[in-house]
């Protein structure tokens, strides 16, 4: 049985209809492929059918993540977004009538540089629901988890690959909202197939834990999706997403985005 | 200014695993913390087995060519008016500074853990340059990261790595400097993180690496501090040390630092000077914040995005610092002051016109603020300097930097 979180990931997770595939989870770079396109793009991926969106907060060293992501954080800072501009972005979108989930994915200084609480505070403002932090493993979170708790926000930690059994169940313990599940070794990236480990992964997951998987880290097509049915609740899609917007400078980002993730939600997808 | 230990991640009032008072701990990617967790067993293990202790020992003294002698600067000294300076020769290690008292320790660790590959970052190239030549006595594949940039300035170091049999792969991202190669190495490592050993060659990264790295350099204060002892029957009056991530200073300082008469001075790249925002100081210029999974001192804008340095010399040109010099910054046990360009510069053609040395760059600026101490001292007292390395890796930078309007003689 999936344990229903409370709020808005709570309601997404528990309106997928059983044995379905799993809802889609865009990441939007706020600033990126535009400063001020962040909004827009949020609305476009829930028009498209997402199950809730992911909203990264550029860092100007992201540790986990690889070329693409890299690239956009890079142009969005130098489009001059802030920790403070992305989350007002997201409170924008709601006001526009966003109503999917939202999780925030950014790494530790920024936050610290904002300062935990207001940091969390901002968020909570904002109608965020939940923040991961690539950058923070069980040992160093406790601080942020307890804010986040406090300000009524979801902590999501990452389990990978090569986290061990006993430690995965102490790690999910901590997790509300949902676990995130790194599907491979290795950073963010487009990737051809599912690796057998990322089922390993899901598996052992569902063995310590009643909460929601989320499998990200190079998941970039349907059939992954298809692939994944059973396995895993949702599925996280980076940065195959913002490749597609990078392949097509021609066209409109908001086409592209809306048509990318309609097209890996497909039949049966969630609609809210 | 001591940071609000309440606003330190964790809290701060209890300093946990891996943590210098407020400063160290490790924000890392979870696919790396197992492999934290097994190169801390593997440490602890290693250097408490008197067997791998003296394996470590004979390559040190047979390969490395240990222990480095301290030489009196006696021209130098004259010049200053002061104290005495005496150098603490790491240049005089084989690849030509003290890199490789880390790069074999690392090596031989890994080997012991039976890890096949090798991967390190390197700024100036005397770090890769290290762990290539440590992976070519063991015959381990060794992959090297260095940014573009410091590919150019250090275009020697980049040949000899190829010499050495390791692959040197360029880094585009960011300044195509330290910063960004380091980052390239964690990314591989998470990629690669079952067979492969990261050799990092700073005294920085998360928890254990800057505790690792400090007790594969403390052989450098270690050999100071009885050689002193032998030679002058006492402690010297100050030790000075440059500081980029701050390797050979902790090594350097880790030996004196429960003697309470004996001054520490760490040194970092004040650049252009340290009000035009173009230097490498981050111990006197930035606040704290998490870089390459350590809390630290850091560079960084008022969004917690880390900015761009620059050193003349490329092992300084890095926004972090230890996280144990953060700790002995805040106690006050050490003090961190800036040194420019120019004056190391300065300080780089005096040592070779006084003593017939040719210093590092880096190294360069221990020697500037060792040069002020000793006049301020006097006579009778002693500075000791950690020499970290020689300096025909530099030549071509110095070669253009005099060539520059109102730079120092050809």
């Amino acid at each position: 049985m999936i344990r229903t979180a409370s709020g808005r990931f709570g309601a997404a997770f528990a309106r997928r209809s059983p044995g379905s595939r799993p809802g889609v989870i865009p990441y939007v770079m706020a600033g990126f492929p535009e400063r001020d396109a962040t909004a827009r793009l949020l609305l476009a991926c829930q028009r498209a059918g997402c199950l809730a969106v992911e909203v990264g907060i550029p860092f100007s060293d992201p540790l986990a993540d690889g070329p693409t992501i890299q690239r956009a954080g890079a142009l969005a800072l130098s489009a001059g977004m802030t920790p403070e501009i992305a989350i007002s972005q997201v409170a924008q979108a709601r006001s526009a009538g966003l109503e999917v989930p939202v999780a925030a994915m950014t790494y530790i200084n920024p936050v610290l540089s904002m300062g935990t609480r207001r940091f969390a505070a901002a968020c909570s403002a904002a109608g965020i629901d939940g923040v991961i932090v690539p950058d923070l493993p069980a040992e160093e979170a406790g601080e942020l988890a307890a804010t986040l708790g406090e300000h009524g926000l979801a902590h999501i930690p990452l389990v990978a690959p090569t986290t061990p059994r006993a430690r995965l169940a102490r790690v999910a313990a901590t997790a509300s909202g949902f676990v995130y599940c790194v599907s491979v070794l290795g950073t963010t990236g487009a990737r051809q197939r599912v690796s057998p480990q990322a089922l390993d992964l899901l598996a052992r997951v569902r063995s310590v834990s009643a909460l929601p998987r989320a499998l990200g880290f190079g998941i970039s097509r349907a059939e992954h999706l298809t692939e994944l049915t059973g396995h895993a609740e949702a599925a996280v899609v980076a940065s195959a997403l913002l490749d597609s917007v990078l392949g097509a400078p021609g066209r409109d980002p908001l086409e592209v985005v809306e048509g990318f993730v309609r097209a890996l939600a497909g039949e049966g997808a969630e609609r809210s | 200014m001591i940071p609000d230990p309440a606003a330190a991640p964790g809290g701060g009032d209890t300093p946990g695993r891996g943590r210098f008072g407020l400063y160290g701990g490790a924000y890392v990617p979870e696919t790396l913390v197992p492999a934290l967790e097994e190169l801390e067993g593997a440490m602890e293990a290693a250097l408490a087995d008197p067997a791998f202790v003296a394996d470590l020992g004979a390559w040190l003294r047979d390969y490395a060519g240990r222990p480095t002698p301290l030489t009196p600067a006696r021209r130098l000294s004259e010049a200053c008016g002061g104290a005495e300076i005496w150098l603490k020769r790491e240049d005089l290690v084989h690849t030509g500074a003290h890199k490789l008292n880390n790069a074999l320790g690392q090596v031989l660790l890994a080997r012991r853990m039976g890890k096949s590959r090798i991967i390190a970052e390197t700024g100036a190239g005397q770090h890769g340059v290290a762990t290539a030549t440590a992976c070519a006595c063991f015959g381990l594949e060794c992959v090297v990261y260095m940014g573009r940039e410091d590919m150019r300035r250090q275009a020697v170091n980049v040949y000899r790595m190829g010499l050495l049999g390791a692959e040197v792969r360029p880094v585009d991202s960011g300044s195509r400097t330290l910063k960004d190669a380091t980052s390239e190495a964690i990314r591989d490592w998470v990629t690669n993180v079952e067979n492969t050993h990261y050799v990092i060659g700073s005294a920085v990264g998360p928890h254990p690496y800057p505790t690792l790295v400090r007790r594969l350099q403390r052989v450098i204060g270690d050999e100071a501090r009885e050689e002193a002892l032998r030679r002058f029957g006492e402690l010297p009056d100050a030790v000075v040390a440059c500081v980029g991530g701050g390797s050979n200073a902790i090594g350097a300082f880790a030996a004196f630092v429960d003697d309470p008469g004996v001054e520490l001075i760490g040194v970092e790249a004040a650049g252009r000077g340290l009000a035009t925002g173009e230097h490498a100081a981050s111990l006197v210029a930035g606040r704290p914040g998490v870089l390459h999974g350590a809390y630290s001192y850091l560079l960084q804008d008022a969004h917690g995005q880390v900015l761009a340095t620059h050193s003349i010399s490329a092992g300084l040109d890095y926004p972090g610092v230890g996280p144990e010099h953060a700790a002995l910054r805040d106690r006050g046990r050490a003090r961190y002051v800036g040194c420019t360009d120019a004056e190391a510069l300065g300080a780089f053609h005096r040592l070779c016109r006084l003593e017939g040395i040719i210093p590092a760059l880096e190294s360069s600026h221990a020697l500037a603020i060792a040069e002020r101490r000793a006049a301020e001292l006097g006579p009778g007292r002693r500075v000791l300097v950690c020499l970290s390395g020689r300096g025909d890796k530099d030549i071509d930078t110095v070669r253009a930097a005099a060539a520059e309007p109102g730079g120092e003689r050809a």
